[in-house]
């Protein structure tokens, strides 16, 4: 039961997090390698907010929101503006950010055991059933993966979504219809890190605590996440995309757990990430053969 | 009235295979005027349409719409008042996006693509309205992703999106060049009937002689970076394929090809 829990929440958190990588990888098609520096960018700032600022805890995920939107909006600016390559503008953010984190934090580990949380806070207490304290976490990172998949759908349907969607699927046509293209990369890179670091921000608080590592790594967990759930779920339109993405993150968190279950060294975590996600690669690519012949 | 005076461009200045396309190129299309622009690979139609969307940057000379120039306008600001229909009918539409969100899209030219919601419900009537008369049976297919549409299909939502809204220039870059003789033959008479109904000056450059004979106003014809031919009115009435068939073979026999 505690391992079920464990799995959902993570996958739920990671979930937003691939909902980032799903808007920059399959969206704009732009293999955005920020996100390894976005995601512990939340987590510092959200520590730094909680411990030092003595911020109310719900601020910190707007915050960590819009410090990641800022993130991405670099990201954004190094590729439109100085002509970096994609990849290149990515991998400058992330190292960078390396630093800037550790700046944020104070140092590579910081613990917020006995500070207020999103989840552990006394309005949050003082209303919460006493018989569902076990459910608590995973309730609330349920609401918050909703509201911010629904929010994120809301936006794909507006005329500024339409030309996100646009600019990835032909940016030609948006230079035709007498939009800057480049903006809206711009535009789709923040919202895109915003995501990242808004997860990276409950994760900081499920864990409690910031931790320097958590960044390595992430844009392979987001991208397997993606990977899965759009190459699953691609025949069943009742889902939408957004929620296949969800889904795909929580079943890679559950094949890591049951590789952990298994009895596998939890050094090796990060080699079974990168093992895994070659794996799903792979399969998905010979589903696409298969289609194509 | 757009006028290019005194264009020059060089590609790959300084390298040796420096090539001088224009030099002090000159070139006048009045408002209204439907012009078909022919003329051999290299001579230069696509690179006069490139300079005039901005997809290109010039060495030097003016662009000027209506006397005011705009050969300092970024491309996507200059084709706030241009349509453009390009060879490869994958580039007019979004492949990914329904026919409905494409006509959507196209509809909000020139307006803010805000946080308004992108498909309004209540033009979806008249979308139906607009691509009926394309015979292609596009008006029962709104929930179609484009991508899935044959060439032809998506060539005609292409130059129906790019004459949605109120445009100065129609610009076609050989835009039956990838059709079947019959398709071609279809986006040719419907791209005659947007033009006239909506009387929108055009440029279209076309490698289909008969196409530049039989529609619009005016014919020229480029070779090295000149207009070499130039036929209005009348004279354009008057002009048969063979005499057009006729020059062009002589001058692509001076140079060689």
């Amino acid at each position: 039961m505690a391992l079920l829990l464990s799995v959902l929440e993570q996958g739920m958190i990671y979930g937003i997090l691939a909902l980032g990588v799903y808007i920059t990888y399959k969206i704009l098609d732009f293999p955005d390698l920020t996100v390894d520096g976005s995601f512990p960018f939340g987590a510092a700032l959200t520590v730094r907010l909680i411990s030092d600022l003595g911020v109310p805890a719900i601020l910190t995920l707007p915050i960590a929101f819009l410090g990641g939107a800022l993130v991405g909006m670099c990201t954004g600016l190094i590729h439109v503006k100085l002509k970096v390559r994609d990849l290149l503008s990515g991998i400058i953010m992330m190292t960078g950010l390396y630093t800037v984190n550790l700046w944020g934090a104070g140092t590579g580990y910081v613990p917020i055991f006995n500070k207020e949380s999103i989840f552990d806070n006394q309005v949050l207490n003082s209303i919460f059933p006493s018989f569902l304290t076990n459910f608590k976490n995973v309730i609330i990172i349920f609401v918050i993966t909703m509201i911010a998949k629904y929010l994120l759908d809301w936006y794909m349907s507006t005329k500024s979504g339409f030309l996100l969607r646009a600019v990835g699927d032909n940016d030609t046509i948006v230079t035709s219809l007498g939009v800057d293209k480049g903006l809206v990369k711009i535009v789709g890179l923040s919202i895109a890190n915003g995501l990242v670091s808004l997860s990276g921000c409950i994760y900081a608080q499920q864990q409690r605590c910031f931790e320097i590592s958590i960044g390595t790594g992430a844009v392979v967990i987001g991208l397997a996440s993606v990977i899965i759930g759009t190459s699953l779920f691609k025949k069943i339109t009742f889902f939408r995309v957004t929620a296949s993405v969800i889904i795909g993150s929580i079943l890679y968190k559950a094949c890591v757990a049951l590789a952990m279950f298994a009895g596998i060294d939890a050094n090796a975590i990060k080699l079974i990430t990168a093992v895994l996600f070659l794996i799903i690669l792979v399969i998905s690519m010979d589903r696409k053969k298969v289609k194509s012949c | 009235m757009l006028e290019l005076v005194h264009i020059s461009k060089n590609y790959n200045p300084g390298s040796v295979n420096e090539l001088c396309l224009f030099k002090d190129f000159n070139f006048k299309v009045n408002d209204g005027d439907f012009v078909s622009v022919v003329g051999s690979n290299g001579s230069g139609k696509t690179s006069m349409l490139n300079i005039i969307c901005g997809s290109i940057d010039v060495d030097g000379g003016k662009i000027l719409i209506n006397g005011q120039d705009i050969s300092r306008q970024k491309d996507f600001v200059r084709q706030r008042r241009i349509g453009r229909v390009y060879q490869d009918p994958s580039k007019g539409t979004c492949p990914a996006m329904t026919i409905l969100e494409n006509m959507s899209l196209a509809e909000n030219k020139g307006k803010p693509y805000n946080l308004g919601r992108g498909v309004n419900k209540a033009r979806i009537e008249g979308y139906r309205e607009m691509l009926r008369p394309l015979n292609l049976g596009l008006e029962d297919k709104m929930g179609v992703q484009v991508g899935s549409l044959s060439g032809g299909q998506r060539q005609a939502l292409a130059l129906l999106m790019a004459t949605m809204t109120p445009i100065d220039f129609l610009i076609l870059d050989e835009h039956t060049a990838a059709l079947d003789p019959k398709t071609a033959e279809i986006i040719m008479e419907l791209t005659d009937r947007v033009v006239k109904e909506k009387g929108v000056t055009t440029i279209m450059v076309t490698h289909n002689l008969r196409y530049a004979v039989e529609y619009g106003n005016r014919l020229i014809m480029m070779h090295e970076g000149n207009v070499i031919l130039d036929k209005a009115g009348e004279e354009k009435r008057t002009v048969n394929t063979e005499e057009i068939m006729g020059i062009f073979n002589r001058i692509s026999v001076e140079c060689g090809n």
